[in-house]
């Protein structure tokens, strides 16, 4: 009786197909949404977290304070100084490693070969504090650092773009009109999950940086690496200690700089991708709610189209729940249909920015049966009225609709 | 005669409409039909036939009086019991065909029993059986829009003696047809009455087609004018 009603739901959408299809657009883009939103959204923060989790949880970074919005106008931001990274160095016990570091985005030239790169002025410590390391060749010495010498690391991106397969070690590139001698390659490390190419990128010492490209003597961060151990909190604590000693800072002065722990930075950041995915979870739902609508429309129309199908199917000797369950089920197929199409079209689209994103495939079983189960429930719900209406009525009426 | 008549109207009363405006469709009938009668109904348009049949057939109710049919006063029975009744032991016939469009003759026939939860198998052989009681054996598999009217209407007769009913109610069942195919009806409908012992009632506008019943009926105004037996046609 059952599988009878459910060929029965299968032959009447087949009657139809594109009538069929066009009610079901709804519940299709809903599932579809949901299902590469979640998808895509679940891959994005496993990125991050990747992302996050190698910059290392015990990272600090020291930046110049951006002003609070309605903060107390005596309030003056201060770039770091040369002055606070001694400062920092000298009175930091428990850190292993404190690295000054200022960025550009710059133009490198290497003969007809061009890039648009990240070029990073800093120091030895900085590859400790981020646990960075060189694929070939060699970090900076104290020495470079020291005199600001003319060397620089290039990022994978930026090798292969200049020299494809070769060794770059001790050739020369031009950035910003200025030579710098390669003495290595850094390590790879992929796309960011934000789709940032982390490779597109060149190191040289703070001096050189300051001197040749930035013209100016500013530091943009500073990041502090805290001793194994040691919690980031009570790292936080001293730096802030420092910081606020050799700016002289008055007791009720606020600060003019700003510490963060990379766990805070993970932390805002997947908590970002989590209101996304929550905010085009709603428009789905929305858009859901839309193909009940139309769900529960198209049966009234179904219902009313056959009137004298239930007339005579009445007449015969069909109980109101015969009919009531043959129309469920055909709203409950329907939509199902709608939801598995759904589903399909949602993986593919997350299966697509997967690729193009270069984020992780995650699709979860969980999510998805809750979809089919959930498109089945919107049949049901939204084809109850229109089944009901067809199961009350009266058999003489509906014999002689036309 | 001590057997129990099939059909007892018991001062029968359907109105519709309330005050002024109500209408009387019948207005105290008694009647009563046996097993295995062969009953044509006749009488002006708007007389209570289809009001009349659709009570004989459990379709509807009496607004007041008894209808009873097979000793149960089944104008007293809800909607589903009703139902019951129906799938049980009557089977229509309509003027207009009423078969499922785009649904195979052996589909059509097989219906009623699909409602009494009958396994495929046996709704298979019992459509099978009933298309060949029709003369429609091999034409199974057409649709409705595939067969002739006279076709059509037999496969509606199929589907209403496929489950065996003790009682065919058809209204006016020749009032789409031709006389050839009218009387080609009339004397399947005679043949099953005589060899199953069917009852048959049957409305009809035509003496000649009410002249294969063994009794007719005639409605005026929602009462019986007139109740005789037909010269048998031996
Ligand atoms: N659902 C209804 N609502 C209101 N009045 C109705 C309804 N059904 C029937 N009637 C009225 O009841 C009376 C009897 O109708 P009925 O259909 O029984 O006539 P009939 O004898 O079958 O006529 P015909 O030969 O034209 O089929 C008519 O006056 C009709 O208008
Ligand atoms: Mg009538």
């Amino acid at each position: 009786m059952l599988w009878e009603t459910i060929r029965l739901a299968l032959l009447s959408v087949r009657r139809n197909v594109l009538r069929s299809f066009l009610t079901l657009l709804g519940i299709v883009i809903g599932v579809a949404a949901v299902i590469a939103m979640i998808t895509i959204g679940s891959g994005t923060t496993e990125k991050v977290k990747n992302d996050i989790s190698k910059l290392g949880s015990n990272l600090l970074v020291v930046r110049a304070a951006r002003p609070e919005r309605g903060g107390s106008t005596s309030f003056t931001p201060r770039r770091l100084e040369e002055r606070d990274l001694i400062g920092l160095r000298k009175g930091l016990t428990n850190a292993k490693a404190v690295s000054a570091a200022s960025q550009s985005t710059v133009r490198v030239v290497y003969g007809a070969e061009n890039i648009a790169a990240q070029v990073t002025g800093t120091d030895t410590d900085f590859f400790i504090a981020r646990d960075w390391d060189v694929s070939s060749g060699r970090i900076f010495s104290e020495s470079e650092v020291r005199s600001g010498a003319g060397v620089c690391i290039l990022g994978e991106t930026v090798r292969q773009q200049f020299f494809g397969a070769g060794d770059p070690d001790g050739m020369s590139v031009r950035v910003n009109k200025t030579s710098c001698k390669v003495i290595g390659v850094l390590q790879a490390k992929g796309t960011s999950g934000f789709g940032q190419d982390q490779d597109a990128v060149v190191m040289m010492p703070l001096g050189a940086f300051q001197r040749r490209i930035a013209g100016n003597r500013n530091i943009d961060a500073v990041y502090i690496a805290a001793q194994d151990g040691v919690a980031t909190s009570a790292v936080q604590e001293s730096i802030e200690g420092i910081m606020r000693d050799t700016r002289r800072l008055a007791p009720d002065a606020d600060d003019n700089f700003e510490v963060r722990d990379m766990t805070q930075i993970a932390d805002a950041m997947t908590s970002a991708t989590t209101t996304m995915t929550g905010m085009l979870g709603a428009v789905a739902g929305v858009s859901l709610l839309v193909g009940g609508i139309g769900i529960m429309n198209i049966m009234l129309v179904s219902v009313t189209e056959r009137t004298r199908e239930i007339g005579i199917r009445l007449a015969i000797g069909a109980h109101e729940k015969h009919i009531l369950i043959q129309f469920l089920v055909e709203a409950t197929v329907l939509s199902l249909l709608g939801g598995l199409i759904g589903i399909a079209i949602g993986l593919a689209l997350a299966g697509a920015a997967s690729l193009t994103l270069s984020i992780p495939f995650a699709p979860s079983i969980p999510i998805i049966l809750l979809a089919v189960g959930f498109s089945a429930l919107i049949g049901m719900v939204f084809g109850f009225f229109p089944a009901l209406r067809g199961a009350r009525l009266d058999p003489i009426d509906a014999l002689r609709h036309e | 005669m001590t057997e129990k008549p099939l059909i007892t109207f018991d001062q029968v009363w359907k109105t519709y409409g309330e005050g002024e405006a109500s209408v009387h469709a019948l207005a105290g009938v008694d009647l009563s039909i046996r097993r295995g009668e062969f009953v044509a109904i006749m009488g002006p348009s708007g007389s209570g036939k289809s009001t009349a049949m659709n009570i004989i057939g459990c379709l509807d109710t009496p607004t007041s009086g008894r209808y009873g049919f097979l000793g149960v006063d089944a104008g007293r029975l809800d909607r589903n019991r009703r139902a019951v009744l129906r799938n049980l032991y009557v089977g229509f016939v309509f003027q207009g065909y009423n078969l499922l469009p785009r649904t195979t003759a052996a589909e059509n026939v097989e219906l009623p029993l699909i409602y009494r939860g009958a396994p495929a198998s046996e709704r298979h052989k019992l459509a099978a059986e009933a298309l060949e009681q029709v003369g429609l054996l091999g034409r199974q598999g057409h649709t409705p829009a595939e067969l002739s009217g006279g076709q059509q209407q037999r496969v509606a007769i199929a589907r209403a003696i496929v489950t065996k009913p003790t009682l065919l109610v058809a209204d006016e069942p020749t009032g789409n047809l031709d006389t050839a195919r009218s009387h080609e009806i009339m004397e399947l409908l005679t043949r099953l009455n005589q060899d199953l012992g069917l009852t048959v009632v049957m409305v009809t506008h035509e003496a000649d087609i009410a002249a294969y019943a063994q009794r007719t009926i005639g409605f005026l105004d929602g009462h019986i004018a007139s109740d005789q037996l037909n010269r048998k046609a031996a």
